[in-house]
């Protein structure tokens, strides 16, 4: 099988976030954390993400482009939710406008809590995504076998 | 006649490596401008092959038809320039694969991958007079449009054509898509633009755009040595020491500089066309 570990693409959404765990995430980019020497690309296009980081809880207003972005990335893909807020709300929980977590309108594999995350927590749950990328690889072949 | 048939199997097979091998180099260094440890010299080759290996989502099935046409135009391209063929008829094809990788683009009727596209058309027409120009220096310098015949100059070309190799230098920032000019589309995620021109290429898609962006910038890279070969078989080192050197040139640049817009870009590289190749065109001629 093909290894595809070394080029993990991010595609970064913020839910209903307060922007901490979204400026966590952008300093896991920057020089201290740098985390494109893992072969990470910060890109803005679902058509060409494999990893889904999700920061913020899930509104009635944010759940359709969440579900939408989520169905236009190509498989292999998996699905990171970074902070308290976006695995299960956090403090908005009870909101009145709120669902809950990210896994309230997709299947969400890795959770990274913190409130907000730290870099070291988001760039430890990516490396963890990766590896469940590469085995999605080898099912989606498989399935790819069965069909054909 | 062989060694032309040669050099064009050359081309073929090892374009996209020394590509992408320029393409990792550039983001090592680009990296280490920034004092970040950055990404592995073979990582380009990483992400051609993971996006070679994932699902293919087609938003136009056109689109891919449109973008192979691109890939082999460019093929040719350069595999007419590494014959020793006529040089006008490689950009003639070059700005040809150009009009499909627009034609790719807009396919899609995305309004983010058109906008991309319409900028695409724009920094076409601010390099094509530079690089048309280019050509009649060559002309004017060696007696001929044959890439063979301008490889075999007595003397390096760059002695009679200094300004039409700033010029030819400039436009390369926009050939390679790189900051200030990479208004179309760009290697980092644009906030107004997602991705421009690239926005709804699907995994596989994307990866043979960037398969024909490896092919192009080593037939880029080709012309920029043209200006120092001569026949001489020593100024072969010179002139790939001359292309690393506009390489090196071209990530600082892309470092040190934002985006400009449109107009700015138009206005700068037409002046800077007329003024750097204008003047020694006219130069080249009165002396002639």
């Amino acid at each position: 099988m093909a290894n595809i570990k070394r080029s993990p693409w991010l595609l970064h959404y913020d839910g209903s976030s307060c922007n901490g765990c979204d400026i966590e995430v952008l300093a896991a980019l920057t020089p201290v954390y740098d985390a494109e020497r893992l072969g990470v690309v910060n890109t803005g296009d679902p058509m060409q993400a494999d990893i889904f980081l999700i920061t913020g809880g899930i509104n009635e207003q944010n759940k359709d482009v969440v579900k939408q972005i989520y169905d236009q990335m190509p498989r292999p893909k998996v699905v990171v939710a970074v902070g308290v807020c976006a695995c299960t709300g956090g403090v908005f929980k009870d909101c009145y406008n709120i669902l809950g977590g990210a896994d309230t309108v997709i299947p969400v594999d890795i959770y990274v809590p913190g409130c907000a995350a730290r870099p070291q927590a988001i760039i430890d749950g990516v490396v963890q995504a990766v590896e469940l990328f590469q085995q999605r690889l080898d099912e989606h072949h498989e399935q790819m076998k069965k069909e054909a | 006649m062989k060694l032309g048939i040669t050099f064009v199997l050359l081309y073929i097979v090892l374009a996209p490596f020394i590509g992408g091998f320029l393409e990792g180099l550039d983001r090592k260094i680009s990296a280490r401008m920034q004092r970040r440890v950055g990404p592995p010299v073979l990582q380009p080759f990483y992400d051609v092959k993971k996006l070679l290996n994932k699902q293919t989502i087609t938003v136009s099935t056109s689109q891919m038809f449109l973008l192979i046409t691109y890939l082999v135009l460019m093929v040719l391209t350069g595999a007419l320039f590494f014959y020793g063929a006529d040089l006008l008829m490689c950009f003639f094809v070059m700005s040809t694969a150009a009009t499909f990788l627009y034609f790719a683009a807009v396919v899609t009727s995305s309004p983010y991958s058109s906008a991309g596209a319409q900028r695409e058309l724009i920094q076409m027409m601010a390099y094509e007079p530079a690089v048309l120009l280019t050509c009649v220096g060559f002309y004017l310098a060696a007696g001929s449009f044959n890439v063979a015949d301008i490889a075999g100059s007595k003397i390096s070309n760059i002695a009679y054509l200094p300004g039409f190799f700033v010029a030819f230098v400039f436009i390369l920032t926009i050939k390679m898509r790189k900051s200030p000019f990479d208004t179309s589309a760009s290697h980092h995620m644009h906030q107004e633009l997602v991705k421009g021109l690239t926005t709804e290429m699907g995994s596989r898609n994307l990866a043979i755009f960037q398969i024909t962006e490896w092919y192009e910038n080593v037939f880029l890279m080709g012309v920029v040595g043209l200006f120092i070969i001569n026949s001489n078989i020593y100024s072969i080192i010179a002139a790939v020491v001359v292309i690393l050197l506009v390489y090196f040139l071209e990530v600082l640049i892309d470092n040190s500089s934002a985006r400009m817009k449109w107009q700015q870009m138009l206005k700068i590289t037409w002046a800077v066309t007329l003024l750097a190749a204008g003047v020694n065109l006219i130069i080249l001629m009165v002396v002639r």
